[in-house]
């Protein structure tokens, strides 16, 4: 890393965009060249928590907090095996880090791991920009010295164009290898974790409440799961275009009528194409930790943890919406009107963010 | 949910303004006003604070500036009959008064809008909420509840050392402290108990050294609960948190963390059923995660003042119609357009440092659990260390500190809470004499803080090496980036302020300016409120409504002894006027508790320090026609010349005008020519030439340095012998400037004119009769409107010297003239040319917008607009007097002597108005907190002791026997004494120790060292005997 404490470092690193419009910054992390989606997340804490996200898998993440790396890395707040960002971009990461649990930087962290990051930019003209054209593919890299700013950022662009991130399948990357039992004393239930790229604290609520909980890749036939003899199922969060997930749509839709459904962000989504729904790409998505939601029910306002550039639309007759966006009116949540299933976009489970909605995994555990 | 709105509301303001309590009770009462008068809803305002916005007609429908008591409120309600009334935005000081009117409003079928009685008592009863939190599982820490001695030495066997003792039921933490040994722990109950309304105290387990949280939440009747922001106190848990540095959002904290003391905040805001606003405090122990729940308020508070700001959600307005029956997701957020239901978002640092009157009052230094600080200063940016600076910037420090660690007990005393800490942490820093690490043990700050200090340090000695021929680009921008200002730069390098301008300009070097939008830009913001950063995109331009003409106005930065609330009124006055006559507005402030910086109150708001290279940023970005510099007290007086020099329009008086007001010999010069009499003086830089200076002129004499605010050292000497005990403190206060001698006009009366001018007309605004003898300093002078014992003769004279000097000096807008007068001789003391501190007292004494219309002027307007007759001086209608009574901080100060002098020492101040002078007067009295009992001790007083000890007989009143100071403080400790008259100073009196008056003040005891004032006191009692006249403004002036 190029920090020379309290003195002054040059602009190293690059952040390129498809139109080939930069940002000239300073790097950090790994050096190498990396090309992902571009988004940006409003949490004031949490880095570490939403790098290990596997929803963010394929994604250049901006924070909009403009000072990282405060109290390092620790050992448990990682809501996965590594970090799936792509790359990180901020206005000022620090080489001091002081918390009584913390194990490294964030800079060696993101070094181990290979992560390039770019800092020392305008992020609010960044979040702007996204805010105002949609997410966008980018590259960060680090300065080539033999080249000018603008035949890199030309080579860059060209690379960019080159990439399909639509066509990416991203579960695939995330996703459990084969199935994997989580055992707890007393059980009282066993729920299928469909694991399309699923958060280690969603899964911790569930042992937490006493159940034992099969991990399943997301591909995972229906058949094999009612074999298993599970009480019910969690369609986890994860990345990218839920239409992307044909198989898991199709298990999930085999089971409708079978077993208690339970989805969470990308598994709402998988869930409403299973009851016939249609799922849609939001310009810049909802990714932050202040997001407020009603309960059509009962009326009440929860603020949520988000992270999702997709949302659910035209639901089918037998389904009602149960929560609606205080913000832009998006669906964020449903429920079958005979049926034990229901589902929210948001994340109960918080870490990046709020636990209000903690309460919907007491009711799926109900519904077993 | 069905909304009750009521037809008309009773809403009590928080009176003056004190330590622990300051403008943003007037910045939430306001915007309660405000939110009130949307749904249409008639208000009825009490508060005795004339200098407060929410007592503007604009504001509320009914107002009534009276004595914040529960006899003149139970009369407001008996005459107002309201539906309803809001208790919650007026500090302590409301929920004292709602606690009080429990009965009164059960009576009369009103409704107190928003967090119930219950809760508050249930929030404020330490034993009671100790006992729900065990309930809900929220750790407290271990106490017990005392009304007596006997009790707390139990408390102490129990709980051990260290111990914190707070006092029930008072403001700001007064009387508290925490105890480390034995010996301290006794009179440490006794004081506390004393200081208690209810007489009982908590002693507590000390959380001193852990960190400190806070979190601002608010509810809505449907149990809808979200926070708004998080603090993070830089100092530890035993430093007050109004006494604390404050960043937000936290900087320390993981998001579990940040997540589990949230979640924490909501459960105990349901918990005790909290609607509206509610601030909670957390003491975290950042070794291993344990926490402890520390207080509780439901209400607004200066916290949630400075989160509104800090995020610019306000939340006053949002719990204002909580209280009305909206819940959160009915309520718009004005900034997106959304809704109200949503936790803030921000991508920069917010930091408070407070203001600290050590500079006037001379008291000990140290910072602990009793807050000392009249102010506060907030400052926004993208990095620490340059909130850091423009914080710095902001509080307008003329510290000159050497610092000189010459032993481990001096650094061991510097690194204790004190105002300076952070100056000297980072010289220590700056020299190795010290870690990082062994700082942040010995100060208990956190480590990453002291790091980020440690890089101003490192950046300051790379400063040091900078070259005049070729400064470097790279270094300049990240110096620029860091906060450093351009004199910061030039005192480490020693190139000029001009010559890194211009390299600066040259390379484009200029910060933008950043938007506060509540959501970090995740959606379009609609209100325009401004930061300065060294970053790429600018967004000031971005709103660019429709081309109208454009005006700065210059705020007058945190509030502080000398320069308090009513300089933020004339501001927002200024401001109004231009808004009504069209012109766009931008406010340039830093002060968060304030109207001023409410941003919907100008068109623009720049949050930003009042340097010269902070505005001129700001109109290089957003250039406008002119900038009024005549409201913002001497802060923003300070600024005329560098900006006109800097090809800035200032408007209204001209810049050589001020300089002919201010320099002594031009001024002399002028009120020669005019043949107005000034009293004989002389300036000397050093003992000798003041020794013989003294001689020339005659005893008594005034001594005072030069450039100082609110008579900082300043002194008057009868002889020669005193002159020398001064006048080395004065020359060293005085710094390079020579220290100014004024001949002191003994027994004169002191007069205050306001006028207004536009070149064509005077308008005298005000003559204003201090009742004090001359001498006392006018901020801390009682003064009455009209006059009452100036002759004709002297009444024609004040008159003719007015539209002189007005005329002379070629005064647009607001003038101030200081004057004696002694029988029919009148003397000019000095001209300001500026609003002054006595304009809001006039303006709601008179029913006249006076800084409204000297603002009109200053941008082209005429008197004849407003006035018919050039003649008179304005007076309150009909025949009523007004009296201003000032009060004073001396409770929090132990060790500060509670005498009047030159030196300005009050906070606040408060206004009477009643159909008889002496009835105003006892009005007044008894708004600023006096209570006369009926046995008065009079004390050392000189030639008066004869006048007095009749006056007040006469009044009916007990003369207690001529005691010794000794003796009295015997009988004073048995409570025999009501009041004290004690420490009144002329020639023949030295002024007595101050034992006496100082223990009389912490016993709550008036104290009058005037002997005009105790005359008028006791005139007053004689004559009035019945109960006060209830007066609306809106009787006076209709």
């Amino acid at each position: 890393m190029s920090f020379t404490r309290g003195g002054v470092s040059a602009k190293d690193a690059l952040l390129v965009l498809q139109d080939a419009s930069f940002f000239l910054g300073e790097g950090f992390g790994s050096d190498r060249t990396t090309i992902g989606e571009l988004v940006f997340n409003t949490s004031m804490t949490g880095y570490q928590e939403a790098m290990t996200d596997p929803s963010y898998a394929g994604q250049v993440l901006t924070f909009a907090y403009p000072l990282l790396g405060n109290y390092g890395i620790n050992e448990e707040d990682n809501e996965s095996q590594r970090i799936h960002v792509k790359a990180m971009v901020c206005r000022e990461v620090t080489s001091f880090y002081s918390h009584y649990k913390a194990r490294s930087s964030l800079d060696e962290w993101m070094k181990t791991q290979d992560i390039p990051g770019i800092h020392r930019v305008d992020t609010r003209a960044i979040v702007r920009r996204v805010r105002e054209s949609g997410v966008v593919p980018c590259a960060v890299a680090r300065r080539d010295p033999s080249q000018s700013v603008e035949d890199q950022v030309r080579a860059l662009q060209s690379t960019i164009t080159k990439y399909r991130y639509s066509e990416i399948d991203f579960v695939r990357e995330v996703s459990v290898p084969e199935k994997k039992k989580h055992v707890v004393q007393n059980a009282k239930k066993h729920v299928a974790f469909i694991d399309c790229g699923g958060k280690t604290s969603m899964l911790q609520e569930l042992l937490l409440r006493g159940m034992n909980v099969t991990v399943y890749p997301y591909q995972t036939s229906a058949e094999e799961i009612m074999r298993d003899r599970v009480d019910g199922l969690l369609f986890s969060n994860g990345p990218g275009d839920p239409t992307m997930m044909k198989k898991t749509v199709a298990t999930a839709k085999q089971l409708l009528a079978e077993k208690p459904l339970f989805g969470i962000c990308l598994g709402n989504q998988v869930l409403a194409l299973a009851l016939g729904a249609k799922t849609f790409k939001l310009t810049f998505g909802h990714r932050g930790s202040n997001h407020a939601v009603r309960n059509l029910e009962t009326q009440r306002l929860f603020i949520t943890s988000q992270n999702h550039g997709f949302a659910v639309t035209d639901l089918p007759s037998d389904v009602l919406p149960l929560y609606e966006n205080c913000n832009d009116g998006t669906n964020e949540g449903l429920r079958h009107k005979t049926l034990p299933i229901f589902s929210c976009q948001f994340h109960p489970e918080g870490h990046v963010g709020p636990k209000d909605s903690n309460e919907l995994f007491d009711e799926f555990v109900k519904s077993l | 949910m069905k909304k009750t709105v009521p037809k008309n509301v009773l809403v009590i303001g928080s009176g003056p303004i004190v330590i622990g309590q300051a403008a943003e009770f007037d910045y939430s009462g306001t915007q309660c006003c405000k939110a009130l008068k949307e749904e249409g809803v008639r208000i009825i305002l009490v508060n005795s604070n004339p200098a407060t916005i929410q007592t503007d007609f604009e504001f509320a429908d009914k107002i009534y500036i009276e004595p914040l008591t529960k006899e003149t409120l139970t009369r407001v309600i008996e005459k107002e009959k309201p539906e309803a009334m809001i208790a919650t935005m007026a500090g302590q000081t409301g929920l004292n008064l709602a606690i009080e009117l429990k009965e009164v409003l059960k009576k009369h079928g009103i409704t107190l809008l928003g967090t119930s009685i219950e809760t508050i008592q249930l929030a404020e009863d330490r034993e009671q909420f100790q006992a729900l939190m065990k309930r809900i599982k929220e750790p407290v820490p271990p106490s017990q509840r005392c009304t007596s001695l006997e009790q707390a030495r139990g408390a102490l066997k129990k709980l051990g050392l260290p111990l914190i003792i707070r006092p029930d039921f008072t403001l700001g933490g007064t009387g508290s402290g925490i105890v480390h040994r034995d010996e301290e722990f006794e009179p440490a109950v006794l004081r506390a108990l004393e200081l208690s309304a209810t007489r009982s105290a908590l002693i507590e387990r000390s959380l001193e050294g852990l960190a400190e949280f806070e979190y601002e939440v608010i509810r809505d009747a449907e149990d809808n609960c979200i926070t708004i922001c998080n603090m993070e106190n830089l100092d530890a848990m035993g430093v007050h948190t109004g006494e604390s540095m404050v960043v937000a959002p936290s900087q320390t904290l993981t998001d579990k963390e940040y997540h589990f003391l949230r979640a924490s905040a909501i459960k105990i805001v349901r918990a005790l059923g909290v609607r509206g606003a509610c601030n909670i405090q957390f003491a975290l122990n950042q070794k291993n995660g344990e926490y402890w729940i520390i207080e509780v308020n439901p209400r607004t508070s200066r916290s949630s003042a400075l989160a509104s700001k800090a995020t610019g959600y306000p939340i006053a307005r949002v719990a204002t119609k909580i209280a009305l029956g909206y819940s959160l997701h009915e309520i718009e957020n004005r900034m997106t357009g959304q809704s109200a239901a949503f936790e803030p978002s921000l991508d920069y640092v917010v930091l408070k440092i407070p203001k600290w009157p050590f500079d006037k009052l001379r008291a000990q230094r140290g910072l602990g659990t009793q807050m000392k600080s009249t102010g506060e200063v907030m400052a926004i940016e993208r990095s620490f260390e340059a909130c850091l600076h423009k914080a710095m910037h902001s509080l307008e420090m003329q510290v000159k500190t050497d610092f000189r660690f010459d032993d481990e007990k001096t650094i061991n005393e510097w690194l204790q809470p004190n105002e300076l800490r952070l100056l000297a942490i980072q010289e220590l820093l700056s020299t190795r004499r010290m870690s990082v690490s062994e700082i942040a043990k010995r100060t208990m700050i956190h480590p990453w803080f002291i790091e980020r200090i440690e890089r101003v340090a490192r950046m300051e000695n790379e400063l040091k090496r900078l070259k005049a021929d070729e400064p470097g680009m790279a270094l300049m921008h990240r110096a620029k980036q860091d906060g450093f200002s351009d004199q910061d730069i030039s005192r480490l390098s020693g190139l000029s302020t001009s010559s890194i301008r211009f390299f600066r300009n040259q390379h484009h070097m200029t910060p933008v300016f950043k938007m506060v939008d509540t959501c970090s830009a995740e959606f379009p913001a609609k209100t325009p409120y401004y930061y300065s950063s060294y970053d790429a995109l600018d967004e000031s331009q971005i709103l660019v409504k429709k081309k109208r003409r454009k005006i700065a106005i210059l705020g007058s930065g945190p509030i502080r002894i000398g320069q308090g609330i009513e300089f933020d009124y004339c501001s927002v006055h200024a401001v109004l006027a231009l808004k009504e006559k069209g012109f766009e507005t931008l406010i340039i402030n830093n002060n968060p508790e304030t109207v001023s910086t409410d941003f919907d109150i100008a068109d623009k708001l720049y949050f930003e320090p009042l340097t010269t290279e902070n505005v001129l940023h700001v109109l290089q970005r957003d250039p406008v026609e002119g900038v009024l510099v005549q409201f913002g007290g001497q802060t923003a007086v300070n600024l005329a010349l560098p900006l006109h020099e800097n090809g800035i329009n200032v408007l209204g008086t001209s810049i050589s005008d001020i300089d002919a007001s201010q320099n002594r010999k031009r001024f002399k010069n002028v009120m020669q020519r005019l043949r107005i009499p000034t009293v004989e003086s002389g300036t000397a830089f050093t003992r000798e030439e003041a020794v013989g200076i003294a001689r020339g002129i005659s005893y008594p004499l005034l001594v005072r340095p030069s450039y100082v605010l609110g008579g900082r050292a300043m002194e008057i000497v009868y002889d020669e012998s005193q002159l020398l005990d001064v006048v080395d403190e004065a020359l060293f206060v005085s710094g390079n400037y020579a220290i100014l001698m004024d001949r002191f006009l003994e027994d004169a009366i002191e007069v205050d004119v306001d006028a207004l001018a536009d070149g064509t007309h005077t308008k005298l605004a005000g003559i204003m009769e201090q009742i004090e003898e001359a001498g006392v300093h006018s901020g801390d002078s009682s003064c009455v409107l009209p006059t009452v014992r100036i002759s004709k003769e002297a009444m024609k004279k004040i008159r003719r010297f007015t539209i002189d000097i007005c005329r002379s000096f070629h005064i647009l807008g607001l003038v101030n003239i200081q004057m004696a007068v002694k029988g029919d001789a009148v003397y000019v003391l000095e001209v300001n040319p500026r609003a002054s501190r006595t304009i809001p007292f006039l303006s709601k004494a008179t029913g006249i917008p006076l800084a409204k219309i000297a603002a009109s002027i200053q941008v082209g307007g005429k008197l004849t607009e407003y006035f018919k007759d050039f003649d008179r001086e304005l007076i309150p209608p009909k025949g009523y007097y007004a009296v201003k009574a000032p009060v004073f901080p001396f409770r929090k100060f132990a060790d500060v002597d509670p005498v009047l002098s030159p030196e300005m020492k009050s906070t606040g101040e408060v206004m009477g108005v009643a159909p008889t002078f002496e009835e105003a007067f006892l009005k007044a009295m008894s708004a600023a907190g006096h209570s006369f009992g009926p046995t008065v001790y009079i004390g050392s007083c000189g030639k008066w002791r004869k006048a007095l000890v009749n006056a007040f007989r006469e009044a009916g009143i007990r003369v207690l026997p001529a005691w010794s100071p000794e003796e009295a403080l015997t009988h004073l400790r048995n409570g025999e004494i009501s009041f004290i008259i004690d420490g009144i100073r002329s020639r023949s009196n030295a002024r007595s120790d101050s034992a006496l008056r100082r223990e009389a003040v912490q016993r709550g005891l008036p104290v009058l060292t005037s002997a005009y004032l105790a005359l008028q006191l006791a005139r007053s009692m004689r004559v009035v005997r019945s109960p006060f006249s209830l007066v609306s403004l809106n009787a006076l002036h209709d």
